[in-house]
């Protein structure tokens, strides 16, 4: 007996809804595996990592503090990703993003808010699409691989914000610390709920989303991004300059990172740090994976995944275990996701042997 | 003065041989037409596993054999993904280097302080006390030695060899390969495993040769940096040295300046491996012909029989 994938000639609709339940159902388990592994109750632990978050006080306004630059993200990422530009440098435009926002915030703090606040988001997104620009440059003028680019400019973006905290920048009331001043009440992102962290950030999420899911599916634009990605010959018979969507698909990736930086630095964290991002670029990439490069899907990916990190965060308190489970939750929940999407395009048959054997 | 050349040279050598070894395993899986970008986080893993083997046991002997095992067993996910799967290599790639690098930091956490015994250097009574020479041919460690090794012997399997040409055929056009009957998943297992195994010797190396400790996410993008040399060798074994050497020099050298108090902030100086790298990209990539003539055809597309 042998297992074996037949081509359906057809995408499932059916497994591209049931493949990211299933994906989960099978991390959890594994998740549960693990905490046996590392000597902890399994029931206590997944407890504590999914469930625990959202009840605690708070938990529903922290997971859409979390989930929110998760979102914005997300979709920019989900339409490059359809047009098979593989931006993964969100991170770096994310962290560009926030230094060149953060910085107009610095230099005006005394700006009323209504002029300032804005002027903080623009500048935040033009530092993030200059950022991913930058990598549609040396794709499409010298084709240089963009996943590699957008990477290594990652490493380049995460170096100039240390030196600008440790250096031109840092706060001199800082006592030293690598950091800049607070942002001034004018410059803050602000909360939305008393008593909460939940920022505007959220409103900037939800209404990209659904820009995102109009240019997708109502736009010319969108229709061209996905022939570009499902059938490249196709989109160049068309017309379709290539170039001009691999610039539109990254400024769209690197302005909506931009924005995220932003609101993040000046709302959560009110300064500039060394350390600005759990690793939310990369994240989002899941979560593009998972919300099925569909706008709205990442919304309902980036809660879950915006959970993880609350997760982690309440396992390192409670269980004292390192907050590294949160990138193996991560990890195994793609890779599950991977896995499962086989049987969108594919169906598991169970044949034995010999018919095969024959047949040859 | 010939002191200090000694040194620079020997430093180079211990900044570059990571980088061979990780891009040499990644070169293989590429001629078969698999682009598995989870290189940083195989190290990653690879590099932990080694370190916790060998303040275990003592041994680095040991420490590097487990290196390599678990190399081979991060790459066997991708593999069982990409493979048998059919998933999309990009993605599982990511995945790869995402997983690779939490799971790392987990194991880690009891291993953050310790300190293991570098990898010694071979010493040969006579040749390795030649002034300059002697340190830098004869005076290195073994894992030097096996990584020029190691490419000559990929060079000699890849291009003079009836496997090394089925391999390479697989990675050009794995339709054609299949018609004839060569076994295609089977012959891109092999060379994902071995591209598993070279990132865990790079991983060991980070470990117990280049670093005496561990910290979390330690290889600070090297994998990434031996996918872009595979593109800068134009997948040619012999090119891979001299790219690795141009930027392990490039890595020691901005510890260096750093060291002399040259008044560039370090940030600046620490940027300089990456920027290299998507300048080199770019020199190497904006040549498209030179690209499509030497890239493997079938590089990063799924394979599946029919039938």
């Amino acid at each position: 007996m042998q297992l074996k994938l037949e081509p359906r000639g057809f995408q499932s609709k059916f497994w591209s809804y049931a493949s990211p339940v299933l994906a989960i159902a099978l991390t959890i388990a594994t998740m549960a595996v693990i905490f046996l592994v590392l000597g902890k109750d399994p029931v206590i632990s997944l407890y504590t990592f999914l469930i625990e978050p959202l009840v605690a006080e708070n938990g529903a306004t922290e997971l859409l503090v979390k989930a929110s630059p998760l979102i914005l993200m997300g979709v920019g990422i989900s339409l490059a990703y359809r047009a098979n530009v593989w931006d993964i440098g969100a991170e770096g435009e994310f962290t560009i993003g926030a230094l060149f926002g953060g910085g107009i915030g610095l230099a005006f703090p005394d700006l009323p808010f209504a002029l300032l606040f804005p002027l903080m988001l623009i500048a935040g997104m033009i530092g993030g699409m200059l950022w991913a620009m930058l990598v549609a440059l040396l794709r499409t003028q010298f084709n240089a691989n963009e996943i590699l680019t957008s990477l290594m400019l990652t490493y380049i973006a995460q170096l100039i914000l240390i030196y600008m905290v440790t250096g031109p920048w840092r706060d001199p009331q800082g006592f030293g610390f690598p950091q800049t001043a607070m942002f001034s009440a004018n410059a803050t992102n602000p909360t939305i709920i008393e008593g909460t962290r939940l920022h505007l950030g959220i409103f900037f999420a939800l209404a990209a989303a659904a820009a995102g899911w109009l240019l997708l599916t109502r736009s010319l634009l969108g229709f061209q991004l996905r022939v570009q990605g499902f059938a490249p010959r196709a989109a160049r018979f068309a017309g379709y300059k290539e170039t001009r969507l691999v610039w539109t698909a990254l400024a769209l990736t690197g302005g909506l990172a931009g924005i995220a930086g932003t609101l993040e630095v000046s709302g959560p964290i009110g300064q500039l740090t060394p350390q600005i991002s759990p690793g939310y670029g990369y994240t989002a990439i899941i979560v593009a994976f998972l919300g099925r490069l569909h706008p709205i899907g990442v919304v309902f990916a980036a809660l879950l995944l915006g959970l993880s990190y609350l997760g982690g965060e309440a396992a390192q308190i409670e269980l004292a275990l390192p907050s590294a489970v949160t990138g193996i939750f991560q990890g195994v929940l793609l890779f599950y996701l991977l896995g499962c999407d086989t049987l969108i395009l594919y169906r598991l048959r169970l044949r034995s042997s010999r018919p095969a054997a024959l047949r040859a | 003065m010939d002191f200090q050349y000694t040194s620079f040279l020997l430093s180079v050598v211990v900044a570059s041989t990571p980088l061979l070894l990780a891009a040499a395993g990644e070169l293989v899986a590429e001629r078969a037409g698999v682009l598995n970008l989870g290189v940083e986080g195989m190290m990653l893993v690879s590099a932990i596993i080694a370190f916790a083997v060998a303040v275990t046991t003592g041994s680095s002997t040991l420490g590097i054999l487990a290196g390599v095992a678990a190399g081979v067993l991060t790459s066997l996910i991708f593999a069982v993904l990409t493979l048998s799967f059919l998933s999309n290599q990009v993605a599982t790639g990511l995945a790869l280097t995402i997983f690779g690098t939490g799971l790392s930091a987990l194991i880690g956490k009891a291993y953050v302080g310790m300190v293991v015994k570098r990898l010694p250097q071979i010493h040969i009574p006579g040749l390795s006390d030649i002034p300059f020479f002697g340190p830098v041919f004869f005076g290195q460690d073994v894992l030097v030695y096996l990584s020029f090794a190691l490419v000559c012997a990929i060079y000699w399997f890849l291009f003079k060899t009836h496997a090394g040409l089925v391999l390479r055929a697989v990675g050009d056009s794995h339709d054609a390969a299949h018609a004839i009957g060569f076994p295609v998943i089977k012959i891109r297992y092999l060379a994902v495993m071995f591209g598993g195994g070279m990132a865990g010797l790079a991983g060991a190396y980070m470990a117990i040769a280049y670093n005496t400790s561990w910290s979390e996410g330690m290889t600070a993008g090297r994998g990434w940096i031996a996918l872009a040399l595979v593109v800068f060798a134009t997948w040619r074994p012999f090119w891979l040295v001299v790219g690795a050497y141009l930027f392990g020099s490039i890595m020691y050298l901005s510890l260096y300046i750093q060291g002399f108090g040259v008044h560039i902030p370090s940030q600046f100086i620490s940027a300089l491996p990456y920027a290299s790298t998507v300048v080199v990209l770019v020199a190497i990539s904006r040549d498209r012909k030179r690209i499509r003539l030497n890239a493997p055809a079938s590089l990063g597309k799924t394979f599946h029989a029919a039938g």
